[in-house]
């Protein structure tokens, strides 16, 4: 019981950037940016091949700089080529499986016996539990992480951000370059989402090129969760709530899967439902209430 | 101030629907300017504002901005030095954003630092002091979203916004048309007002003859892409009304077709 609750919060958390990455894309600029399955391999097979060759933080650091390659790349379809946002994403990620499968060199990579980034900070905690130490270590770079994205939001640049995904006219009449926010913007988040990659690899000791299949749902689901929790409000609470929705979505995913209601298989479809049900709460509502309407109108009438 | 050079501009060029918006247009503003623009629907009007703010370039001809030729610029180097206010009060704000994260966009402007926090305190005082000017009370509704203002409201802070960099030029393309008679009344106030501290030379789009010739200092009126007749001074002040209807009849051969410009308040 106790290791599933660790184990779900140690993922949650790791899954926490990625779920930061997305709240980036899709509250904050208004698009969905589905170069985050790409993204989240390409993390995954940098992470996973510089680990195995000896090189956990390089591994790391170079997969925070794919993501940010990735979504640069992506904003450049959106703004200077004009390509639909959520094609210009939809590129990016199919032209990164070629990328990531070449990277990894083979569709699966094992890091069993390989010196990962953790393994530095375990030795410091030698009496814990083997979770405990992670989830500090994870906690902490999520915190810096949080702390780091809300002084950027508070910027000059990260003020423009926030207005191109509010109003892109008024932002363009500020005299502010609006394709420079918005790929500066989808960079950050691919940053975050391959870092996320990076993490997991790591932390469970092997990658696959298909583990990024689907991520987007997971991530809208968390930043969803978090907005359900903590409610629709200013960005710091936004930001915060990503977290905490990516930790409460996996374990809510794990107790579906300790009760024995679903299979794993089931999962993407779940993550699917919660977020085509949370979206559209308020088209339901404003449906039930206009049926109340009318039905109060045609009785009075 | 600003000189325009016989502009040109052909949308849909080589299709059945190929429309000349801009013809041979030329203009040319002093400093301190109030220009109020008339003209049918579909004279090039709000054209002319577009290829001045940077929409779209121009086919030819020239556009120079106190001494600098903007003609290829991007929009938004542009206007660093022109304001613009649209119909459309949401245009000009972002609603999700606060009046105070609004105006530090706008005063973004003056410093450009992009690293450097948007909101600090002594800006904080200076916009609270710059929105009293309104009387609107919004100086202590700072932290409210600007999407929960009024049109006229919005219309307010983004005039503040627009000129909160005093710019080389102000073009309103009927600003007010939106709004209901007292509060369009109260923004064009405000609109002379500040225009008229800052000395800022202004282009001001309007459907209403009346406004056109009250207010500013010269009337242009635009007819298929080009000036059919410029007013000032003497000329100008001695005008009525009824004048200016027959000289645009005279000049373009027909009537003016919209009732909105007789009937209008704006």
């Amino acid at each position: 019981m106790l290791s599933i609750i660790s184990g779900s919060v140690l993922l949650g958390l790791q899954y926490a950037l990625l779920a930061l990455g997305v709240y980036i894309t899709f509250r904050v600029l208004n698009i969905p940016d589905l170069t985050v399955d790409g993204s989240f391999t390409f993390g995954i097979a940098i992470s996973s091949v510089l680990c195995y060759n000896g090189h956990p933080f390089l591994g790391i650091a170079l997969a925070l700089l794919a993501g940010l390659l990735a979504g640069f790349v992506t904003g450049l379809l959106q703004t200077k080529a004009g390509i639909h946002p959520i094609l210009a994403g939809i590129l990016t990620m199919s032209g990164l499986y070629t990328v990531n499968i070449t990277v990894m060199g083979a569709p699966n990579v094992s890091l069993i016996g390989k010196t990962r980034f953790y393994d530095f900070f375990a030795d410091f905690m030698s009496g814990a539990s083997k979770d405990v130490p992670k989830i500090i270590l994870i906690a902490f770079i999520c915190a810096v992480i949080v702390i780091l994205l809300i002084l950027f939001f508070k910027t000059v640049l990260g003020l423009c951000i926030r207005a191109t995904g509010n109003n892109e006219d008024m932002v363009r009449a500020s005299s502010i370059n609006t394709k420079l926010t918005t790929i500066i913007a989808l960079a950050l988040s691919n940053g975050l989402v391959a870092l996320s990659g990076a993490l997991i690899t790591q932390t469970q000791g092997y990658a696959d090129v298909n583990a990024g299949s689907g991520m987007i749902v997971v991530g809208l689901a968390s930043v969803i969760i978090g907005e359900v929790i903590f409610g629709k409000r200013s960005i710091n609470i936004g930001l915060i709530s990503a977290v905490v929705g990516s930790v409460l979505y996996r374990l809510i995913v794990a107790f579906a899967l300790e009760s024995n209601v679903f299979s794993a298989n089931a999962l993407k479809l779940l993550s699917a439902v919660i977020v085509a049900v949370t979206l559209s709460i308020p088209a339901i509502k404003k449906a039930i209430s206009n049926r109340k309407l009318k039905k109060e109108g045609l009785r009075n009438a | 101030m600003l000189e325009i050079n016989k502009l040109n501009k052909t949308f849909l060029t080589g299709t059945p629907n190929e429309h000349k918006a801009l013809n041979d247009f030329s203009l040319s503003l002093k400093n301190g300017e109030f220009v109020t623009v008339i003209g049918s629907n579909g004279a090039g009007k709000s054209t002319m504002f577009n290829a001045i703010a940077g929409e779209f370039l121009c086919d030819s001809g020239n556009i120079i901005l106190d001494g600098d030729n903007i003609s290829y610029k991007k929009e938004h180097i542009r206007s660093k030095h022109i304001g613009r206010l649209f119909q459309d009060p949401m245009r000009g704000t972002a609603p999700d954003l606060t009046i105070e994260e609004n105006m530090a966009l706008a005063f973004s402007k003056s410093t450009r630092k992009m690293m450097s926090p948007a909101i600090r305190k002594e800006d904080r005082e200076f916009f609270k002091e710059t929105l009293k000017g309104l009387s609107m009370g919004l100086e202590d509704r700072m932290k409210t979203k600007i999407g929960q203002l009024s049109g006229g409201q919005r219309q307010a802070v983004t005039l503040i916004m627009s000129t909160i960099v005093t710019p080389k030029l102000l073009l309103l393309d009927e600003h007010t048309a939106a709004l209901d008679p007292l509060t369009a009344e109260k923004v064009l106030d405000i609109t002379k007002k500040i225009v008229a501290e800052n000395n800022i030379t202004t282009m001001m789009i309007t459907h209403n003859i009346k406004s056109a010739l009250s207010l500013g200092t010269r009337t242009i009126m635009l007819e298929n892409g080009s000036i059919v007749l410029d007013l000032n001074g003497e000329e100008r002040r001695k005008l009525s009304v009824a004048d200016l209807m027959q000289m645009y009849k005279d000049k373009s051969g027909k009537e003016l077709d919209n009732d909105r410009m007789l009937l209008s308040n704006d």
